[in-house]
């Protein structure tokens, strides 16, 4: 008989249940995907501020002599270059240069850092990481059950936020993080986020976090779940790891070359990926809209004509745009904007049209 | 919560006898909560012979795509547009101002086959 697999819960599991969240699986959690709902908590997000438990999400703690130089390794980004109190967004990558998983790392200090993996890829992740680990003088701390992490997200994020702590929070640039109290508890906070939109991420002691939590919703932030969080990530143009890309594909493939040094000596991905750059890719990850109606889903396929040619990656509803967006893989000769080619949409032939990423900014859409 | 004059399928639509033979067709609170944010709704067009249980559209939301079902034979008379062009109606009023179509019943003895609300309610908590 197979034994059911027990979810794990954050700290905020039961704010979720008495706020009305409707409690899905993801990821191996036991998560809200919605409470009021996902288009209203989208448009709060763009309109407002939302908040969402994001506590899933791994906290890999990095610290001693060698953490830089691990750390410099496995990351796509140059590590010892990162001053303190910055982030950086970045890939970890395999021998191959495939996509393990998508990461923000902070440097907190000259020997310590923290690392936010996906929640489904924490294993992947501490696994590739003791494969690269030898003659190096750290330790790895996975803080994720001692600990919470709240994104309050929007262009009130801020303003809510300030009247919560004694930081001079607008001080804080973007990718910027600080040690400080907000509602009076030991916080991490950091001017980063998934939505599209300007906001703070908050680590918290576990305990911590319902007092957070009902602090920031006091202010005005409505509680969000992952519904909404995969609308607005979509709109923003962020990728989605185990959606968008994974060991398959690589960063040059994703577009996301920015976030790739890959000369660095001792970087365990540098070889692999320095072979692709140099060759070139023969696909790409594009956004399109859909002219027509219904929504692009993961795995519905891209054709020209009858020919398959690539699969949707994500797609969705754009509340803010009012239109259907997706992502997805198409050949080279596919990828520039205004390319156009069709959406099987269970059977059905939608047209769809190459735009730029991403469908939606703050600056220019506002 | 569902009204009792309705008569309801497994497949979560209802039915709602009107004089003359029509019946109005819609989805139920269940299925508009369960799909929640309703973005899309393909309907048949009016004129159309529909036979009970057979596919008569689609319903997408935000999360999902759901085939609808008709729930007894019929010609369709009418199609809600506000449905169509404003696809919230249908979580905003399942029963009400989130209709879906009226059809001339082809044979009023199939409503033998659809679930009273009691029974309705009984057959969700069995799926629970």
């Amino acid at each position: 008989m197979a034994v059911p697999e027990s979810l794990r819960r954050t700290s905020l599991f039961d704010t979720h249940v008495s706020l009305g969240g409707r409690m899905v699986p993801f990821a191996g959690w036991e998560m809200p995907v919605q409470y009021e709902g996902i288009l209203a908590e989208a448009r709060a997000v763009r309109s407002g501020a939302g908040l969402f438990d994001v506590s899933h999400m791994g906290r890999l703690e990095i610290t001693g002599p060698g953490a830089a130089e691990f750390l410099d390794r496995v990351l796509s980004v140059d590590v010892p270059g990162l001053r303190q109190w910055r982030a950086r967004y970045n890939l970890i990558c395999d021998g191959n240069g495939g996509i393990i998983d998508d990461c923000i790392v902070y440097r907190l200090g000259d020997e310590r850092f923290l690392v936010i993996p996906n929640a489904a890829n924490s294993d992947a992740v501490l696994d590739w990481f003791s494969k690269r680990d030898s003659g190096l003088d750290f330790e790895l701390q996975n803080v994720t059950e001692a600990t919470a992490m709240i994104a309050h997200q929007g262009p009130q994020a801020l303003d809510m936020v300030a009247g919560l702590t004694p930081y001079d929070v607008t001080s804080l640039k973007m990718f910027a993080a600080a040690e400080t109290e907000v509602a009076g508890a030991k916080a991490l906070l950091a001017r980063t986020g998934y939505t599209g939109e300007d906001g703070v991420e908050l680590i918290v002691s576990a305990d911590a976090a319902p007092t957070v939590w009902r602090a920031l919703s006091e202010k005005g932030a409505v509680p969000c779940g992952l519904g909404s969080r995969d609308v607005l990530r979509l709109e923003a143009g962020l990728l989605l790891h185990g959606n968008d890309m994974d060991t398959s594909v690589n960063p040059y493939e994703a577009g996301l070359e920015k976030f790739v040094s890959p000369d660095r000596d001792g970087y365990a991905a540098g070889e692999s990926l320095r072979q692709i750059r140099d060759h070139g890719v023969g696909r790409k990850l594009v956004g399109f809209v859909l002219h027509g109606k219904g929504i692009p889903r993961h795995g519905y396929a891209i054709m020209d004509g009858l020919i398959p040619i690539g699969e949707v990656t994500s797609g969705s509803h754009s509340p803010t745009l009012d239109m259907s967006i997706g992502m997805g893989y198409v050949p080279i000769g596919y990828a520039a904007v205004g390319s156009r080619f069709q959406i099987d949409m269970r059977g059905r032939a939608v047209d769809a049209e190459v735009t730029a990423l991403p469908f939606y900014s703050r600056r220019k859409n506002a | 919560m569902n009204p009792p004059d309705l008569m309801y399928s497994e497949e979560h639509e209802w039915v709602r006898s009107r004089p003359g033979g029509v019946a109005e067709i819609g989805i139920t609170e269940f299925a508009a909560e369960s799909l929640g944010d309703v973005v899309f709704v393909e309907l048949p067009s009016v004129g159309e012979e529909l036979t009970q249980f057979g596919k008569m559209g689609e319903i997408e939301s935000v999360k999902t795509v759901s085939d609808l079902f008709i729930p007894l034979s019929g010609k369709v008379l009418e199609v809600n547009a506000n449905a169509t062009d404003s696809p919230e109606v249908v979580n905003d009023g399942p029963y009400d101002g989130g209709w879906l179509l009226r059809v001339s019943m082809t044979d009023e003895s199939e409503l033998d086959k659809l679930m009273s609300a009691d029974q309705y309610e009984a057959f969700l908590a069995s799926q629970e």
